[in-house]
């Protein structure tokens, strides 16, 4: 059990990490002008060129890996339940990394996946 | 048909086909894993695994449902609100557990039933604060 713990902390951080670099990177390339070919193409040559997309890709397909290994170890229905602690990852690193104000009712609803998640996990 | 409910009926169904495909995609990359086997956690059996996986037919199907996933997400939010979509993803936990149940012969204890249940309503109740709580252009999640 501590192993498929272990590998959905993985799963979940990478995961993340992966999204808040291509958020940031995104954020620094700017949107498309325009749906042109070319004004797509000239989107797409900025988005390589972009250190933190590059940064993100080996997270994302890490992440997905990780998904992998864990369904090859865990039945589908404590895998895909469990990864819902992305949530409480996500308002944590909301709340301190991007100082977002979090309501008390988002909270709850932390707590009420937190618990879910840790009912889902004991019965693995 | 007035156009509000031509948006409305036609978002519903991009709803569903996102829905369907990732419980589908989930599903189909857990009988995929089952062909290949337990991953073993050494180098070489996470290598191995790799290459397994990268030539097993039933993965790539899963990865396909999932990029169908994608696309059908970003056009849903495209026409309606996140706070109109994401439910969907809430009962989509939910539903994966049905469909392991159901198709896959897991046993669900009570115990994990009650966890999903949890999950399903603080997901919801995440979904329903206010998508923005600060000011400027600081978006959150």
């Amino acid at each position: 059990m501590i192993k498929i713990i272990l590998m959905l902390v993985f799963f979940i951080c990478s995961g993340t990490g992966g999204e808040i670099a291509v958020t940031y990177g995104m954020k620094q390339i700017g949107e498309p002008k325009s749906f042109h070919p070319w004004a797509l193409l000239r989107f797409l040559g900025r988005a390589v060129r972009s250190g933190w997309v590059w940064f993100a890709l080996p997270l994302l397909a890490g992440s997905f890996y990780s998904l992998l290994i864990l369904l090859s170890w865990a039945p589908l229905s404590l895998v895909i339940p469990a990864s819902a602690a992305n949530y409480v990852v996500g308002a944590l690193g909301a709340k301190y990394i991007l100082k977002e104000k979090v309501t008390a009712r988002r909270w709850l609803g932390v707590g009420m996946v937190s618990f879910g998640v840790i009912l889902v996990l004991a019965t693995g | 048909m007035t156009r509000e409910h031509r948006l409305r009926v036609k978002t519903l169904l991009m709803v569903l086909l996102m829905v369907v495909c990732a419980n589908l995609g989930d599903l189909i990359l857990k009988v995929g894993m089952k062909q290949i086997g337990a991953v073993q956690m050494s180098a070489p059996g996470i290598w191995q695994a790799l290459l397994s996986t990268i030539h097993n037919g039933t993965i790539w199907l899963g990865i396909l449902f999932l990029i169908g996933y994608t696309l059908c997400y970003m056009t849903a939010v495209s026409w309606a609100d996140y706070s109109y979509v994401m439910p969907a993803g809430a009962f989509g936990y939910a539903l994966q557990t049905i469909l392991a149940v159901s198709i896959l012969h897991e046993v669900v204890v009570a115990k994990r039933w009650a966890g999903v249940s949890l999950i399903v309503l603080g997901v919801l109740l995440v979904g329903q604060t206010k998508p923005s709580t600060t000011d400027g252009s600081q978006a959150t999640q």
